[in-house]
């Protein structure tokens, strides 16, 4: 497999791969609420065999928190990161392929968007349409996809110049059939590698508005634990620190894998 | 010229530079040092050379024990297809081969020292001071956010001490000995101000910079029109025999072999078949393939005419198009197409000439409704085809486009392709795949091909399945947009023998665009020639080529690279695909 030529590519994979276990496994290893009571709290991790990662201020087993949370992670990222492209993806090839005011109208849309910090945006959303995990989901996608947009857009202003695109319309076929099925799918590569940068940011996102304690409070996300750890940051950093280095692993695992992607669907560089 | 440039972006006849041969005359007593006589200079000389290409290549070796010489004052011209190696070969002398191929053996000598063996220092202060070269795409060799008067100046920067104001006055002196007008002005202009032919002029006086001992030249006038080709071919041959330089001229065109060569050397798949001196070889080829390569050339005269109806079946009146910059450009809008009014006679072959910038794609693209015209009308077999309904215009005039490895989209199998047209228009997949399949069969194509990707194809036979892909709605009509313009000739010939036979097969009209005289005079019964998009002539292929009216029609025939040779038509088995 080219992806596994490049070490960071590989690296990325097997975080990925350990992430995605950790998620499996977490309703298996960890059978009770993570939010549940487990013992008394803040253990340091080691100190008692049952915790191998500690316990929180309110008691709750840090280790089962970690792997649930990667649940939630994975899922939010994946969906937003969904959305994110759906809406992008749509956007961008009506922008490209029909040009002219079309493309005018939608691209200022874009920039509007584009220029609103996103995260000031996200805070109005939770704020007004509340912070139950399908909501924050939503918002986080809603927020991530002028990029996508863009790249889509661009992917398209190139692609409907081909001749082959010609070709069809001088066979009669229509827009919609042109721009799903003979644009589109050449335009997909760059948008699957940008999926990851899409996943990592909408990971990030969550846990800055878990850490502010602006997520669904009844989920055991890392953001959450972050957020809960705050008011022991000096004396048990552990309790911040193991879901922070959680989500540094993740971030990471997705933009290198996103990066090898990159590298080998490029094919000028699949000879180096 | 024509290849792949839809946009009339620049107009470039009459170019500016039309008298840049008799300017030569006067601007050639400011070279920088006497002209030399022949043979003074070291000559090349490649002795054995075979250089291996990466594993997974077509074969393994590039080049497999090429021998020849360019002695100093002489022009070899290396001639082969794509994918010969000759490209390779020019590169290897200057040490330039791309990532993966190597050097396997031999040597090449420039009077006694042997480069492929020189340390990477020493070999830079050969590169563009005794051995220089020039690219195909003048547009692409120079940089264009540097002045032209600057990259001119680089040699001189890299490989002498001169003083700035030195260094000025020969740039100066360089730009006009490759006779650009305006000296002054074209060193302080950036390369896209200037047309193709001035940008290939700037590159080739960067080369000649240094006075080098042998000039390389990559298929140096490939990608300009025919008339600044000739100015270009005069240019190069002229500076050349002034220096007493080697010029090693690679090509694939015979027609500039035979304007250029003092020796040819055939290149096929590496190997050097056939080498000699430029008469012997253009006139009385030896080798099969190089009489093949010969034979494919079309003669440069009108072919016997054909039986045309006089009832009409696409009339095109009026038909003007005009090009507007952004709202906000202060570029003036081209008339690409004015009141263009054209006649097609039922199963007749209508082939509309001209330069890159005259229309004749805007032409194309009009009457297969890719773009709507600002005025004027087009009446297909009595039905007003720009107001069809747009799946019924399409039932009725299909389009060949230039580039085969463009014109397919490369995620769909060969038969997808071809049955796609007819399942737009309610034909059901059983059906349209065996339609497709016999398709395939006609254009000579073995139907399995119907399962398969287009990128496994070669450019011809992607062009055959192009073909299929337009005959599939039964067209009445076919426009064909410089359809054998990317094609080595050999292929090409084959191309046009099949286009040929389906159109008397068919019943096919066909419009035939195209830049090349040579095939519009083999496959056309009538021309109609243009120039900043109106129609200068028109008239049968005969009384167009035999005895053109208008000046332009005169001065392109007159530019076609070696008009003066007629190919030997031998009759020889066609050389493999």
């Amino acid at each position: 497999m080219r992806l596994l030529r490049s070490w960071p590519a590989a690296i990325g994979l097997v975080l990925a791969v350990l992430v995605l276990l950790m998620a499996l496994s977490a309703g298996w290893l960890f059978p009770r609420d993570p939010l549940g009571l487990a013992g008394r709290p803040l253990q340091w991790p080691g100190d008692n065999p049952r915790f191998w990662l500690g316990t929180d201020n309110s008691g709750r087993d840090i280790a089962a928190q970690i792997f649930h949370g990667a649940r939630v992670s994975l899922l939010i990222g994946a969906t937003a990161t969904a959305i994110a492209l759906l809406i992008g993806t749509a956007i961008g090839a009506l922008a490209g392929y029909y040009g002219g005011w079309v493309d005018d109208a939608l691209m200022r849309v874009t920039e509007a968007f584009q220029t609103l910090p996103n995260f000031l945006l996200l805070l109005v959303l939770v704020a007004v349409f509340g912070s139950d995990i399908r909501t924050v989901t939503l918002a986080i996608g809603l927020v991530s996809w002028p990029a996508s947009a863009r790249l889509t857009r661009a992917e398209f202003l190139t692609l409907r110049e081909r001749e082959f695109v010609a070709g069809c319309r001088t066979l009669g076929m229509g827009d919609a059939a042109i721009i799903l099925r003979e644009i589109l799918p050449n335009a997909l590569p760059p948008l699957i590698v940008y999926a990851g940068v899409v996943m990592a940011g909408a990971i990030l996102l969550e846990s800055a508005l878990a850490f502010l304690g602006l997520s669904d409070p009844n989920i055991a996300s890392w953001g959450n634990l972050i957020g809960r750890g705050r008011g022991v940051l000096r004396t048990q950093w552990y309790v911040s620190a193991i879901p922070g280095g959680a989500i540094l692993l993740t971030v990471l695992a997705v933009s290198l894998l996103g990066q090898g992607i990159n590298d080998a669907l490029n094919p000028r560089l699949r000879q180096r | 010229m024509g290849r792949g440039s839809p946009e009339p972006a620049r107009l470039r006849w009459p170019p500016l530079d039309r008298h840049a041969t008799a300017r030569l005359a006067v601007t050639g007593s400011m070279t920088l040092r006497p002209p030399m006589s022949a043979a003074t200079g070291a000559g090349l000389i490649v002795e054995n050379l075979i250089l291996r290409l990466p594993p997974g290549a077509d074969r393994p070796l590039a080049l497999d024990g090429v021998s020849l010489h360019v002695d100093p004052g002489e022009v070899l011209c290396l001639v082969g297809e794509s994918g010969s190696g000759k490209s390779l070969l020019a590169a290897a002398v200057l040490r330039l081969l791309p990532p993966g191929v190597t050097v396997a053996g031999g040597r090449v000598a420039l009077g006694g020292t042997n480069l492929l063996s020189l340390p990477e220092r020493d070999m830079r202060r050969i590169r563009g001071a005794r051995v220089a070269m020039v690219f195909q795409d003048p547009s692409t060799a120079l940089n264009p956010l540097h002045r032209v008067g600057d990259q001119v100046a680089e040699p001189f920067r890299t490989h002498t001490d001169l003083s700035r104001a030195a260094v000025q006055t020969r740039v100066l002196d360089l730009l006009a000995q490759v006779g650009l007008p305006d000296p002054a002005g074209a060193a302080a202009a950036y390369p896209h101000q200037l047309s193709g032919g001035q940008r290939q002029r700037v590159a080739i006086a960067t080369a000649l910079a240094l006075e080098p001992d042998v000039l390389i030249a990559d298929e140096p006038t490939t990608a300009l029109d025919v008339t600044t080709q000739a100015q270009v071919l005069a240019l190069m041959r002229d500076l050349q025999r002034r220096r007493g330089m080697a010029l090693l001229f690679v090509t694939h065109d015979f027609g500039v072999v035979a304007e250029i060569a003092d020796r040819v050397a055939v290149l096929q798949r590496g190997v050097l078949v056939e080498h000699g001196p430029a008469q012997q070889v253009l006139n009385h080829p030896a080798h099969p393939y190089t009489r093949a390569l010969i034979a494919a050339v079309p003669p440069l005269a009108p072919a016997a005419p054909r039986p045309v109806s006089s009832e009409a079946i696409l009339v095109a009146e009026g038909l003007t198009k005009t090009y507007r910059a952004g709202r906000f450009s202060r570029r003036a809008p081209v008339q690409a197409l004015d009141r263009v009014s054209v006649t097609l006679p039922r199963g007749g072959t209508l082939g509309v000439v001209g330069e890159s910038g005259s229309g004749k794609s805007t032409l194309a693209r009009v009457l297969l409704r890719l773009l709507p015209p600002d005025a004027g009308t087009v009446r297909l077999d009595g039905a007003d085809l720009l107001h069809l309904p747009r799946r019924e215009a399409a039932q009725r005039i299909g389009m060949v486009f230039q580039d085969p490895y463009a014109s397919l989209n490369p995620r769909r199998r060969v038969g997808d392709l071809v049955a796609q047209g007819p399942m737009l228009h309610g034909m059901a997949r059983g059906p349209a795949f065996a339609l497709a399949r016999d398709l395939l069969a006609q254009v000579a194509l073995d139907p399995a091909a119907a399962d398969r990707f287009p990128h496994e194809f070669s450019g011809g036979q992607r062009q055959r399945i192009a073909l299929a892909r337009a005959l599939a709605l039964q067209p009445a009509v076919l426009v064909a947009d410089e359809p054998v313009s990317a094609l080595d000739v050999s292929v090409q010939a084959q191309v046009l023998a099949l286009l040929a036979e389906l159109r008397t097969r068919l019943g096919l009209s066909v419009v035939f665009v195209t830049h090349d005289l040579r095939v519009a005079g083999r496959i056309c019964d009538r021309v109609a020639v243009m120039c900043r998009g109106v129609v200068v002539e028109e008239g049968t292929t005969e009384q167009v080529f035999l005895r053109p009216q208008h000046e332009y029609t005169q001065a392109l025939l007159a530019a076609v690279p070696g008009r003066g040779w007629t190919p030997p038509q031998t009759p020889v088995a066609p050389a493999p695909t």
